[in-house]
């Protein structure tokens, strides 16, 4: 418990860190200029406001999200190395964004997020349905069929894409991106923020389910319908982070994976953990992307591309590695 | 001279000689009729407008269709590719490095046949170690070195797009066109560079015609018959490494195109022969990427978009190939 709040403050001071970097200078003691209305205007006020408490708002949910569900991901397919971009989630969710782009250009976010979950749910069963197929000789197949069926996907995105002109948008979702996170645009990741509640609540199940159909039946649990709720879960918090700020590469495969590297495999009590470290992860490395080449900036598909390729290299070559 | 190994075959079907005689024809048509389809205005300035294209594709298939074929050679299977194995991300890599070391505006007043040899070298020294690193000492599974390749794949695009956008993102838009070719922007001011070191390539592999075939036996049987392993692999990593280079030079990378050219060559031909796999797969490859860049541009009006079809079909066969488990 102890060290759950010291993680929690550790997130809070990035939090912090990262309401006070940017081009803009926001500190302290502009911020009290401002508000004793001595000469300073109030720019640095409204910067605050409109773009920095929301960005870092946005990256503590994302970031979240997306590494709890990763975790999820990884007890539903029985596989260290899955996650929603190497299951063909996200991919599937790009191509949901475009062809809503395309038919419907005027629906509002929320419809487009759901058109977005709808085909990232539709990619994930159809990996799930794939697997069945593959004689399991080793656990590292599972992530390969999925990168491939990803693959595959974004192929079909690109081609229609390309048709249409609108490569733009496709690599905006597929790479992402905070810079353009405002007020008013970002709010959909509370809906992710409440979906990682519910998988907290619904944890037991998912940690039973991992364990197998038959196993989960023995213990009177409906293993289609925790199967059914972990995917949605899934594939909602994808299609919403993706249509807020684009992809967020292997953050759901590195976090619960050093996670259960250092407390195990208890999906109740792991989860804080996932969440705080992803949260915290992703805060880290938008930071990091804002301060390299200030006042430009990196976005944080990129940084994660490195680092968390970088881990999962670490992961896959260790020594004493299962999968070796 | 490849009539003579007819003997080598029977079985059913056509004997590899007249498969490969068919190949031929095939893409000498399709090269002439992308060469004639259509043609308007003066033909000095069509033939040599649309000879530098062929060029370019042929260099790029016959590059691909060789590298990756010795690559699976050396590596004794048939799904790992160059491509794959993240090769020619890596040369991306290395050509943002230079970028990014030399500076954008030096980098694109040099010479771009220097700036070539640089790029080359250093892929060769690179991609020397890497692999050398990841392919020896204890035996690592099939399945763990293509996902361990897949992923360095994406820790070189990653880390070559860091690069580019620490490089005065102004500035880097600039150079960004003019250095990194695609497969829809052609870099033909390296044509003639890249066609002299892809003969050079291939003279040296041609002397090597057998020594292929006993490599592909596998590492025991190749020592046991005399052959020094070690020395093998390096040089044939190094024709691998040279020829990824010109490919990537001059379309940029193409991750599965080796991949369903050299299983369709091996599917065809059904002998273990380099010389007469090599020639098949090379042929394969440029009949592909001339006869899908006709088909694309003539029947469905449809620019550029060849690399992506690759793509779909290539993601679909390698699926096909885990599926089936046959990854051996």
């Amino acid at each position: 418990m102890k060290s759950l709040a010291l993680g929690t403050a550790g997130v809070c001071l990035l939090a912090v860190l990262s309401l006070f970097i940017g081009a803009t200078d926001v500190s302290l003691g502009t911020l009290y200029g401002a508000l004793s209305g001595a000469g300073a205007s109030d720019q640095a006020v409204q910067v605050l406001l409109i773009s920095r408490i929301p960005r870092t708002l946005a990256l503590v949910l994302a970031g979240a999200a997306m590494a709890v569900s990763g975790l999820i991901l990884q007890m539903l397919a029985r596989n260290k190395f899955v996650e929603p971009s190497t299951a063909g989630t996200s991919e599937s969710a790009v191509f949901g964004m475009l062809m809503v782009t395309l038919l419907l250009p005027d629906t509002p976010v929320i419809v487009r997020m759901l058109v977005a979950s709808a085909c990232a749910l539709g990619g994930t069963s159809l990996f799930l349905l794939i697997l069945r197929q593959v004689p399991l000789r080793s656990p590292l197949v599972v992530p390969l069929v999925g990168i491939m069926l990803g693959g595959v996907i974004t192929a079909m995105t690109e081609f229609v894409a390309y048709r249409y002109d609108l490569m733009q948008s496709v690599r905006a979702w597929e790479t992402g991106d905070f810079s353009g996170v405002l007020r008013g645009r970002y709010e959909l990741l509370w809906v992710s923020f409440a979906l990682t509640g519910l998988a907290y609540v619904a944890a037991d199940r998912f940690t039973v389910a991992g364990m197998g159909q038959d196993f989960t039946t023995n213990l009177g649990l409906n293993y289609r319908r925790v199967m059914a709720l972990g995917l949605a879960i899934v594939s909602m918090v994808t299609a919403a982070v993706i249509a807020t700020c684009g992809m967020i590469p292997f953050l759901g495969l590195i976090v619960p994976n050093v996670i259960s590297l250092i407390r195990g495999d208890n999906m109740r009590r792991s989860l804080p953990w996932v969440a705080l470290l992803g949260a915290g992860l992703v805060l880290a490395c938008d930071i990091a992307g804002r301060l390299v080449i200030h006042p430009y900036e990196i976005p944080i598909g990129t940084m994660m591309g490195v680092i968390g390729s970088g881990i999962f290299l670490y992961l896959l070559l260790r020594k004493n590695s299962h999968a070796g | 001279m490849l009539v003579e190994r007819m003997e080598l075959r029977e079985g059913r079907g056509l004997s590899p000689a007249a498969i490969i005689a068919i190949l031929a024809a095939l893409t000498v048509a399709s090269i002439a009729l992308f060469m004639t389809i259509d043609a308007r205005g003066k033909w000095s300035f069509v033939l040599s407008f649309r000879g530098t294209k062929i060029a370019a594709m042929a260099l790029v298939g016959y590059s691909i269709a060789v590298s990756t074929v010795l690559f699976q050679t050396i590596t004794n299977n048939r799904i790992l590719t160059p491509s794959v194995m993240g090769f020619d991300v890596l040369y991306r890599l290395i050509q943002s490095a230079l970028v990014f070391y030399l500076g954008a505006s030096t980098v694109s007043t040099m010479d771009p046949r220097l700036r070539f040899v640089v790029e080359v070298v250093a892929m060769v020294v690179f991609s020397g170690l890497l692999y050398r690193w990841l392919f020896s000492g204890n035996r690592r599974s099939l399945h763990l070195l293509m996902l361990v390749g897949i992923v360095f794949g994406v820790l070189f695009r990653s880390l070559s797009s860091f690069l580019q956008r620490i490089i005065d993102p102004n500035e880097f838009l600039v150079v960004q066109d003019r250095l990194f070719a695609s497969f829809n922007r052609v870099d033909s001011q390296l044509l003639a560079v890249s066609a002299a070191v892809v003969l050079a390539v291939s003279v040296v592999g041609w002397r090597w015609m057998r020594t292929f075939d006993v490599l592909a036996l596998g590492r025991d049987a190749a020592i046991n018959l005399g052959i020094d392993h070690h020395w093998a692999v390096m040089t044939v990593l190094v024709l691998v490494a040279i020829l990824v280079s010109v490919s990537t030079a001059l379309v940029g990378p193409v991750t599965f195109f080796g991949l369903l050219v050299a299983n369709l060559a091996y599917m065809l031909i059904r002998s273990h022969r380099h010389s007469l796999i090599l020639p098949a797969a090379a042929l394969i490859a440029i009949l592909t990427l001339t006869g899908g860049q006709l088909i694309l541009e003539r029947v469905f009006s449809y620019n550029s978009a060849l690399s992506i079809v690759i793509e779909f079909v290539g993601g679909i066969f390698f699926l096909f190939i885990l599926v089936r488990g046959s990854t051996r």
